[in-house]
């Protein structure tokens, strides 16, 4: 009897695998694979035509002792990460939670704007709104309004680089994570806040502070993994916006880098050194964002 | 609370949430106002915010430059970008179903593992993964192939993710009652949880047609005729300042697909983000 229900439940099991067996097999091939096997390939120097060649601990010694552009991406994508993950959370949530106080038909228009440009591809427009010339539309308007005199150069001058990236960064950032708070406050029952009126709860920030926020925890991680993933791994805004490579490398990120290096140059084992002290960066910052949100309740 | 204090506030969020609004629809608006502009009016001062005289000609432009100077005509790029989303959104759905069904409503060792798994390769989904899959797709061969660009793209762990936690919510007397009919799991997932997971499954379609669509076929794809359209506009951008009425109707076109789709999903999507959260 007992036999016969071991059997019975590899039988199910067996089901279960061939169900989970399309997706693994295309995850561990193209995923796990290829960042497992970043970690030995970063200590060889690998063409992709010739067999790699371990060189020990080489690729790293070169980057962080000769690669002087290596440490300037570092600054880049930590200056970076620094003001966009943590302003495009807050902002995620904050609009999240002003649309959640709006009518419903409001709600969807609100939505709409505000994601849009998450799945926007229009760089050539911000190459105009930013053009050096006075034809661009930032230039002008500062002009008329006396801010600055002559055309400022947003796109090449070193000083505003990273400046404008960070901006347009923002811009597309309200994807997956703005969405998943959208929901979060939508689906709170309304019977919380009764409950908490009953108890005192006055104002908004009260409700905010002591009813949502606590609630919408799973929401929160979520989002700040995203936050995490889109600010470290940012490249394609600078590249597309202001070129490749950036004036004095000012908008260089380690994405960038390790592009340069994959994609261009051929070097494996350098760029993957490069992705796996990214992987690094951001395993350790998420980390500590799941420490900080759980330490919070 | 008073009443009419939450009646002002309203109206104070409103109002900053239409100025904002404005602000993040503003380059959008551009992008459509470009488009339809004349060439002689792209470049005035100070530059204007509306055209008068709407024209198709950047679209005509766009439509013959590229033929012209690639060899290969706009369609053929845009045939490319829609096989290549259509197959990666069609399959990362299916497989994404199945594994998130099994993962949350399946006993099966290894279980625990692999959902604790998902949660940390939600950090490993990005770009970076292409630069290290650049070797893999030599070596299997398939540089310069549909393949390179739709199989990496496949297996997302956001999806399963997404779908794994709608999935969860489903009572499992529902489940139970199919086993004890009869129908084995295939069946389960297809025919009795699948019908109720549509907001999942659209949200999954939204997130993948979107991501699949804006992706530019970088060095797994050289040869002009495989290339996808995003790729197609990032080298018109590149190209500089004078292409800007081209790169614009190009970029509106581009946007099109997504929005559309994403209005008509949006309910399911907030629906299905509603349980995305990570209970840490």
């Amino acid at each position: 009897m007992n036999f016969k229900k071991t059997f019975k439940e590899i039988r199910r099991s067996g089901e279960c695998y061939l169900m989970l067996a399309p997706f693994m097999i295309f995850f561990i091939l193209f995923t796990v694979i290829p960042v497992v096997m970043s970690v030995p390939v970063a200590f060889t120097d690998f063409n992709i035509v010739q067999k790699p060649d371990f060189i020990g601990l080489e690729n790293f010694r070169n980057l962080f002792l000769n690669d002087r552009i290596f440490m300037k991406s570092i600054r880049v994508t930590l200056i970076f990460s620094v003001v966009t993950a943590p302003v495009s959370y807050a902002l995620c949530f904050m609009l999240a939670w002003f649309i959640n106080q709006m009518p419903s038909a409001l709600r969807t228009v609100f939505t709409l704007v505000f994601y849009t440009p998450s799945m926007a591809n229009i760089y050539a427009v911000w190459q105009l709104i930013f053009s050096g010339d006075r034809y661009g539309y930032f230039n002008s308007v500062l002009m008329k309004l006396g801010i600055i005199v002559s055309p400022v150069q947003w796109l090449t001058d070193s000083r505003y680089v990273l400046g404008v990236v960070i901006v347009v960064q923002l811009w597309i950032s309200l994807g997956a994570g703005f969405l998943a708070f959208t929901a979060g406050f939508q689906n709170i029952d309304p019977s919380y806040y009764e409950a908490g009126a009953v108890e005192g709860i006055s104002n908004r920030w009260q409700e905010l502070i002591y009813i949502t926020l606590p609630l919408m925890k799973p929401q929160l991680l979520f989002a700040s993994v995203m936050q995490i993933v889109s600010s470290f791994t940012a490249g394609a805004v600078a590249q597309n916006l202001v070129g490749f490579p950036s004036t004095d490398y000012k908008a260089h990120t380690i994405m960038t880098h390790a592009y340069d290096y994959g994609w261009i140059r051929y070097e494996m084992g350098y760029a993957s050194a490069i992705c796996v002290i990214l992987f690094l960066f951001m395993y350790i910052s998420n980390m500590l964002v799941n420490k900080f949100l759980n330490q919070e309740q | 609370m008073k009443h009419s204090d939450r009646r002002a506030g309203n109206i104070a969020v409103f109002l900053f949430l239409t100025v904002f609004g404005i602000f993040m629809a503003l380059p959008i608006y551009l992008a459509f106002v470009m488009a339809f502009k004349p060439e002689q009016e792209l470049f005035v001062f100070p530059p204007k915010l509306y055209t008068l005289n709407p024209t198709l000609d950047n679209f005509r432009n766009m439509l013959e430059d590229l033929s012209k100077s690639q060899l290969v005509p706009f369609s053929r790029y845009f045939f490319n970008s829609m096989l290549v989303t259509l197959s990666i959104t069609v399959l990362q759905c299916v497989f994404s179903a199945m594994a998130g069904f099994v993962l949350a409503k399946c006993s099966f060792k290894g279980k625990n593992f692999l959902n604790a798994f998902i949660v940390v390769s939600l950090l490993y989904q990005s770009n970076v993964i292409y630069i290290m899959q650049y070797t893999l797709i030599t070596k299997l061969n398939m540089i310069n192939t549909y393949r390179a660009l739709i199989f990496p793209m496949i297996a997302s762990p956001m999806s399963l993710f997404l779908m794994r936690q709608s999935i969860s919510q489903v009572p499992d007397e529902i489940i139970e009652a199919g086993k004890i009919d009869g129908a084995n799991l295939f069946r389960i997932c297809w025919q009795i949880v699948m019908p109720n997971q549509k907001p999942a499954l659209a949200t999954v379609m939204i997130f993948a047609f979107q991501s699949a669509w804006n992706m530019q076929s970088g060095s797994f794809i050289y040869r002009e005729n495989l290339k996808t359209l995003p790729t197609v506009i990032q080298q018109l951008t590149a190209s500089g300042i004078s292409k800007t009425g081209i790169s614009a109707s190009a970029s509106v076109i581009m946007l099109l697909p997504p929005v559309i789709i994403f209005i008509f999903a949006r309910k399911s999507v907030i629906k299905t983000m509603a349980h995305s959260g990570i209970s840490g």
